[in-house]
């Protein structure tokens, strides 16, 4: 079979036959560190003619069809355009952090791909406390948004890091209320562990119309979270030019789109693992003949499915609703979808206590 | 006073608390964009395909010649007067004999110029001609690289020779041409 687990068994075990284990260990390292690169590029790539292609269809145009077949090299050749153009710093701008943040919105993203399970045993970092640690790490990404506001001395951008700050801070609420009732529901908060309980159904056909809920709430917040629209009042090209990367050009420039595109792969990574078994084929109950048939498709594919699924989800929002307010935002936050997500983590918890779950 | 039958009378009540929630509307607007990604795109792919126009299109001048191939004009600048836009002028020169090929009257345009940064394709000039020398053709996308090369010279506005190249003759005519050619 050739799973990704098992290639990646076959290279450890090539490699503990030729190196001693600290020398094993490193390469391995370096090898997972250009793999993520790389599937950064490729996401980069892929996610960028999506949204355009995505966005086309939705306003009925065609989008880019021009370079490479059906225009598929289009994210391409505009990456190619973003590495020879100059990365401009204003002169009023504090050098060292208008340099640094899109590095740290890049590194943010790329912790972020540690404990996520791409395929069946295929994770990078299978720590046990793998829900905790990506809510925690993603809230970072608000201070690399902050500080390119802030050292870009324009008052567009300070406005723009301002307000994704306020968002982020509040969505994270919401968003983190929606991973605990899977957390409550599982008892684990390690992200394989959460897969393997979802062997015999998801959790989102498991879990009644609570999971259903918090579902709809996780997918709200995380577009929240990732800046996007109708959330994105941190760009807000209408009122703010660009928002925080005003300012930024070029490959620095490049790196917050990255970051965002990878941003919003993980978040739905992440959803998909929750609450659509993440890389476990589609299961219904006892009817061993279709499940088996399900088996039969590898599990990359599936998570990779359900992944891309949830961003078509999310850019179809984007391409659908107008921009909120400020005001608007907070208040459904605060106002709506705090006290929804908090009365339903008590709804999952007592399905969880009395067992009302499949 | 009705002026049309779409009028609608605008729904001033305020939001009942369903609606407040937008749920419905939010699920309404979904489906509109993704009924969009089934639809047939309306775009026309511009340099392969084109737009038919209507065959009173009036698009970039085209200085006629008779069957034989012989131009048309006689340089009398009737077009010149009824331009509203002084965009044309010209230049009057005698026939010399045998030069019966090339023109078809005793007097023709030495020099005709038409600047098409100022024409505005109002079509006065076709109107005017009474010689049927100048129409409109359906050409219309002018390109250049500076304003000079916007004064068209008569080797720009000169119809092909429908002798020696019918094929461009008959694009050149495209489907525009009402009057009969020869008269």
């Amino acid at each position: 079979m050739w799973s990704f687990s098992h290639i990646a068994n076959e290279m450890h075990e090539g490699l503990s036959a030729t190196f001693n284990p600290t020398m094993t260990l490193i390469i391995e390292m370096v090898i997972a560190g250009v793999a993520v690169i790389g599937l950064f590029a490729g996401l980069g790539l892929v996610l960028v003619i999506m949204e355009r292609k995505v966005s086309a269809w939705m306003q009925i145009r065609l989008g880019p069809n021009r370079v490479g077949p059906k225009g598929m090299l289009q994210s391409l050749a505009d990456t190619l355009k973003l590495i020879v153009k100059e990365g401009l710093t204003p002169n009023g701008a504090d050098k060292f952090l208008f340099n640094l943040a899109p590095f740290i919105a890049m590194i943010v993203a790329m912790l972020l791909m540690a404990p996520i399970a791409f395929a069946r045993d295929f994770q990078l970092w299978d720590l046990n406390i793998g829900v905790l640690y990506v809510s925690a790490v993603s809230s970072i990404m608000v201070i690399s948004i902050l500080m390119a506001g802030w050292a870009s001395n324009n008052k567009y951008s300070l406005m723009g890091a301002m307000r994704s700050g306020a968002q982020i801070v509040s969505y994270e609420l919401s968003a983190g209320l929606s991973i605990l009732a899977i957390v409550v529901l599982t008892g684990s908060l390690s992200l394989s562990d959460i897969i393997h309980s979802q062997a015999d159904g998801w959790w989102i056909f498991k879990g009644h119309i609570p999971v259903l809920i918090a579902f709809v709430t996780f997918i709200i917040a995380v577009t929240a979270e990732t800046n996007r629209a109708p959330f994105d009042l941190a760009e807000a090209e209408s009122e703010l030019t660009a928002g925080f990367h005003t300012e930024y050009s070029g490959m620095k420039f490049a790196l917050f789109f990255l970051a965002e595109y990878v941003n919003v792969f993980i978040v739905c990574a992440i959803g998909a693992t929750l609450f659509l078994g993440g890389w476990m084929p589609f299961h219904i109950g006892n009817w061993q003949g279709f499940n088996h048939v399900m088996d039969y498709i590898p599990s990359s594919l599936w998570f990779f499915g359900k992944t891309f699924f949830l961003i078509f989800v999310i850019m179809w929002f984007r391409w659908t609703f107008p921009r909120l307010r400020i005001d608007q935002l907070l208040n459904l936050e605060w106002k709506y979808l705090l006290p929804i997500s908090m009365f339903n983590l008590l709804l999952v918890t007592l399905m969880a206590i009395m067992g009302w779950h499949f | 006073m009705q002026l049309t039958q779409r009028a609608k009378q605008v729904d001033r009540r305020p939001m009942t608390q369903l609606e407040k929630l937008y749920l419905w509307n939010i699920a309404k607007g979904m489906w509109i964009t993704i009924s969009h990604l089934f639809k047939r795109k309306v775009t026309i792919q511009y340099p392969e395909q084109k737009r038919t126009f209507s065959k009173v299109f009036r698009g970039v001048q085209i200085l006629n010649r008779d069957e034989e191939g012989r131009e048309r004009c006689t340089a009398c600048g009737l077009c010149a007067v009824a331009c509203p836009a002084e965009a044309i002028t010209m230049e009057a020169a005698e026939r010399q004999p045998g030069e019966e090929h090339l023109y078809k009257e005793e007097k023709y345009a030495a020099k005709y110029e038409i600047n098409m940064l100022r024409c505005i394709f109002c079509g006065y000039c076709e109107e005017a001609c009474p010689k049927d020398a100048i129409y409109l053709s359906q050409t219309f996308a002018q390109a250049n690289y500076d304003r000079k090369g916007f004064i068209y010279k008569k080797e720009d506005l000169l119809i092909p020779n429908p002798k020696e190249d019918p094929d461009a003759y008959q694009r050149a005519v495209g489907e525009r041409v009402t009057k009969p050619l020869s008269s």
